[in-house]
C-alpha cells in the first residue's frame, strides 16, 4: 500500500460503504424478498439472485437487503417489498428476472413504483 | 469485493473468544458454504460488544438482530431459518430476566439503547484488523483535519475547551496536561497511552483496544502534534492481553504502511511514530512514574511527585501519559467539535477545566447483575439507571446492598445514595471515586467486612514495597480484618482500622496507597453495623464469615429428602461428621473447624447456618 493521501480517506470510506451501510443497518433503500416455504418453491432465489446482481451492476451503495418469511399470499409468490426512502412500502407480487430489473431501475433507483406490478402501496397493520 | 446482502458480525473480544466465538465463526462459515451463501453472507470477527454474560454472541445485519450463548450446533438451523428464510431463531434471541418474549433486535435491548456511545462508537461494527474499516467509520478524518487546518494551539484549545479528563481513574483535565507537557522545556518529548490496566473486573481498555485499535493511535498522534517536540509514543500494555497486544501490532504496522505513522505523515512534515512496550502485569505499573520506570527497564516502582512527569517523566523527558478511554475521545472531539462535548455530562467547565465532568465514561459492570458486561454512559447519569435499567436489576431477585465503583481501591456506596450522579466529583464526596471505572454490585448475600477484606487483599499483595505506610500499614490492616472475621476483633480494632486507614491515605507516596484504604474506610461508614456484629455479637449477618458460623445438619431433611446421602462426610476435612449412608448425619462441634464445606456441597439444603 503507497503511502495514504488526505483525498484517499473519502476514497476507501466510498468504497467500502456498502458494507458498512449494512452493519449500520442504515441504507435508503430497503427490499425484503419474501422466503417463505411458497417464495422458494416459486422461485424467490432467482429474485434475490437478481436483485445482488443489479446492485453489484449499478454499484450502488445504500441498497439493503433483506428475507423475511412467507407472506401470506402463497399464489402470488414470488414476492419482494421495496422501502424507498421514506415512502409507503410497496409489494410487488409475481416476480421474474425481466420484472425485478426494472423494479430496480424504476423504483430502486429512482423511487418510481411500478404500479403494474405491485400488489398494493403501504403494509398491513401489526396489531 | 464481494456483493454481500448480509455481515454476520461475530464477537471476538477476549469475553466471546474464551466461550468459542472462533469455532462459531468456522461453524456459520462451513454452514454458509454448505448452504451457498458464500456470495450473499460474510462472517466478520468484531471486537468487544460489552454483553459479556451473553456470549458468544453473533448480530446479523443489516437486520440487526441479536443472538447470544451460541452454541456450533445452533449454526445450522440459523443459516437455514434467518439467512435463507428471513426468520429470527427465537430460541436464541435476548430474553429479559422476568419476561417471556424474546427482542430480536440488538438496538431495542436496554443493556444496549440505554447507553451513549463514543469511545466504544465501532464496537462490533469493524473488523479491528482492518484498517480501512476504520477509515470507513470516520477514522483518520480527524488526524486529517488537525493536519491540514489546524495548528498545534488550536487543538489544545479545543482539547481543553472539551472538559475531556482522564479516564485512567484521576480525573485530571487532559488539556491541562497536554499544555503543561506543551510548555515543558526540552525539544525531545514522549507520549505515552496506558494500557496496563490492572483493576480485577475492570476491561474497558482491552475492549477498546481489541475492538477499535486505530482510534487509540489516531488520538496520540493528535496529541503528539498539539504537545510539539513529540517523535516517538508508546503503548503500554500488559503481558496478560495478548490480543491486545497483537491488534496494536498490527494496527501499528497497517498505520506505519498507509503512511499514518512515521515521516511525513500526510506529506503535512510531521513525523511521529509508536511502539508498543509489554509489562508483567504489576498493578502498580500503572501508576505514572512506575510504568515510566518500567518502560526504561527499571524496576516499576513509582517515585514521589513533587517534579511532575509531564516536566521530567520517560528518560527525565517531558512526557504526556494518558489512559486508552482518554486517547480515544480525542478524534471525536476533533471531528465533532468542543461544544458537542461539552453538550454530554454535568457541570461548567468553561472557566474551571475542574468544574465537571464531560462526555461518557465506560464501566464495567460485574457482581450480582443480571447483564455483566462493558456499558458507555453519559456522565451525570444516576447508579440506579445502570443498575436497573442497564445492568437489568439484581440476580435471583435479590435484595441490592452495596456498589464499589473505581476497582479494588474504590468505596463501596450504599442503597441511599443509588440516585448519586455518576461524575468524577459526586463519586469522591461520597468517599468512592470514579478509577478506571470498575462497577462491582454486592447484594443482600454478601458480607461487607468480607468485601473490604478481599479488595484490601489484592492491593495489600500489588504494593510495591517503596514506602512504609503502603508496604506495612496495609498489612497491619489486613491483619485487623482478618482478626475481625474470625471472630476476634474488638471495638478497639475498630478505631485502629480507621485510623491506619487515614494515616496511609495521607503518607503513601502514591495513589496505590492514597485509595488502598477506600473500601475499608466507606464500609466502615455506611455499614459499620456488619462490623459491630461481627466485633461486638461474633456473627456475620450475611452468613460469608464461616468462622462466625455454627453448623448444624437438619435431621428431617437429611434423611427425609436427602435419605443420608453421606456427601458431606466425604468432604469434611475435619472428620467431624457422624453417620452412615442412608442414617441421619450430625456435625460434632467439637471437631467442626467451620470450613462450610458440608453447606457447599449439601444438594438439599440440610445444612443449617445459625
Amino acid at each position: 500500500m503507497a503511502k495514504l493521501k488526505i483525498e484517499d480517506l473519502d476514497k476507501i470510506t466510498e468504497d467500502v460503504r456498502r458494507k458498512m451501510t449494512i452493519r449500520e443497518g442504515g441504507g435508503n433503500v430497503k427490499i425484503t424478498v419474501h422466503m417463505g416455504t411458497c417464495g422458494i418453491a416459486a422461485g424467490a432465489r432467482t429474485v434475490m439472485s437478481v436483485f445482488l446482481k443489479e446492485i453489484e451492476t449499478h454499484n450502488v451503495k445504500d441498497v439493503i437487503i433483506t428475507t423475511s418469511g412467507c407472506a401470506g399470499l402463497c399464489s402470488k409468490e414470488p414476492m419482494a417489498t421495496v422501502e424507498f426512502g421514506d415512502q409507503a412500502p410497496v409489494k410487488y407480487i409475481e416476480l421474474n428476472e425481466n420484472k425485478v430489473k426494472k423494479i430496480f431501475d424504476d423504483h430502486v433507483l429512482k423511487g418510481k413504483f411500478v404500479t403494474e406490478y405491485a400488489l398494493s402501496i403501504g403494509s398491513e397493520r401489526i396489531q | 469485493m464481494k456483493n454481500y446482502r448480509l455481515q454476520l458480525m461475530v464477537c471476538a473480544g477476549t469475553g466471546c473468544v474464551s466461550n468459542h466465538s472462533f469455532e462459531i465463526k468456522d461453524a456459520l462459515e462451513k454452514e454458509i458454504e454448505k448452504q451457498n451463501l458464500q456470495n450473499e453472507a460474510q462472517v466478520v470477527l468484531t471486537g468487544c460488544n460489552g454483553f459479556c454474560g451473553a456470549g458468544p454472541l453473533l448480530v446479523v445485519q443489516p437486520d440487526g438482530i441479536f443472538y447470544q450463548l451460541l452454541k456450533t450446533t445452533d449454526i445450522p438451523l440459523l443459516v437455514q431459518e434467518h439467512l435463507i428464510k428471513g426468520r429470527p431463531v427465537k430460541k436464541l434471541l435476548y430474553t429479559p430476566p422476568e419476561e417471556k418474549i424474546p427482542i430480536p433486535k440488538m438496538m431495542d435491548i436496554p443493556f444496549f439503547s440505554d447507553q451513549t456511545l463514543i469511545a466504544l462508537r465501532n464496537r462490533g461494527l469493524i473488523d479491528p484488523e482492518n484498517i480501512e474499516d476504520y477509515i470507513a467509520r470516520g477514522g483518520y478524518k480527524a488526524l486529517a483535519k488537525v493536519l491540514t487546518s489546524m495548528t498545534p494551539d488550536e487543538v489544545l484549545a479545543e482539547i481543553k475547551a472539551s472538559g475531556l479528563r482522564g479516564r485512567g481513574g484521576g480525573g485530571f483535565p487532559t488539556g491541562v496536561k497536554w499544555e503543561t507537557c506543551k510548555r515543558a522545556h526540552g525539544d525531545e518529548k514522549y507520549v505515552i497511552c496506558n494500557a496496563d490496566e490492572g483493576d480485577p473486573g475492570a476491561f474497558m481498555d482491552r475492549s477498546i483496544i481489541e475492538g477499535d485499535p486505530h482510534a487509540v493511535i489516531e488520538g496520540m498522534i493528535i496529541g503528539a502534534y498539539a504537545i510539539e517536540n513529540v517523535r516517538q509514543g508508546y503503548i503500554y500494555v500488559r503481558m496478560e492481553y495478548p490480543l491486545a497486544i497483537k491488534r496494536f501490532q498490527i494496527a501499528i504496522k497497517q498505520a506505519r504502511e498507509y503512511g499514518l505513522l512515521g515521516e511525513n505523515i500526510f506529506d503535512k512534515g510531521f513525523n511521529f511514530d509508536i511502539e508498543v512496550r509489554r509489562g508483567a502485569g504489576a498493578f502498580v505499573c500503572g501508576e505514572s512514574t512506575a510504568l515510566m520506570a518500567s518502560i526504561e527497564g527499571r524496576p516499576g516502582e513509582p517515585r514521589a511527585k513533587y517534579i511532575h512527569t509531564v516536566e521530567k517523566g520517560l528518560w527525565e523527558r517531558p512526557t504526556c501519559l494518558n489512559n486508552v478511554e482518554t486517547w480515544v475521545n480525542v478524534p471525536q472531539i476533533i471531528l465533532k467539535g468542543s461544544k458537542w462535548f461539552t453538550s454530554i455530562g454535568t457541570g461548567d467547565v468553561s472557566i474551571d477545566p475542574w468544574g465537571g465532568s464531560k462526555g461518557t465514561k465506560v464501566f464495567s459492570l460485574a457482581g450480582k447483575v443480571n447483564n455483566t458486561g462493558l456499558v458507555e454512559v453519559p456522565m451525570g447519569i444516576t447508579l440506579r439507571e445502570i443498575i436497573y435499567i442497564i445492568g437489568g436489576g439484581i440476580r435471583d431477585g435479590k435484595k441490592f446492598k452495596a456498589v464499589q465503583t473505581g476497582g479494588p481501591s474504590g468505596g463501596f456506596i450504599p442503597e441511599s445514595m443509588l440516585d448519586l450522579t455518576v461524575d468524577f466529583e459526586e463519586l469522591t464526596k461520597v468517599g468512592s471515586m470514579m478509577g478506571s471505572g470498575g462497577m462491582v454490585v454486592t447484594d443482600e448475600g454478601n458480607c461487607m467486612v468480607d468485601m473490604a477484606k478481599y479488595f484490601l487483599k489484592f492491593t495489600q499483595d500489588e504494593s510495591c514495597g517503596k514506602c512504609i505506610p503502603c508496604r506495612e500499614g496495609t498489612k497491619r490492616m489486613l491483619d485487623i480484618l482478618e482478626k475481625i472475621t474470625n471472630g476476634d476483633g474488638t471495638e478497639e480494632d475498630l478505631i485502629l482500622l480507621e485510623e491506619l486507614s487515614n494515616m496511609i491515605v495521607e503518607s503513601s507516596l502514591c495513589a496505590l496507597g492514597g485509595s488502598a484504604p477506600n473500601p475499608v474506610l466507606t464500609t466502615l461508614k455506611y455499614f459499620r453495623e456488619e462490623y459491630e456484629a461481627h466485633v461486638n455479637d461474633k456473627k456475620c449477618p450475611a452468613r460469608i464469615c464461616c468462622q462466625l458460623n455454627t453448623y448444624t445438619i437438619d435431621e428431617k431433611i437429611c434423611l427425609e429428602i436427602g435419605h443420608g446421602c453421606d456427601v458431606c462426610k466425604k468432604y469434611c476435612p475435619d472428620g467431624a461428621i457422624i453417620g452412615e449412608i442412608k442414617k441421619v448425619h450430625y456435625i460434632d462441634p467439637a471437631k467442626c473447624s467451620k470450613c462450610g464445606a458440608c453447606y457447599d456441597v449439601c444438594n438439599f439444603n440440610a445444612v443449617n447456618i445459625q
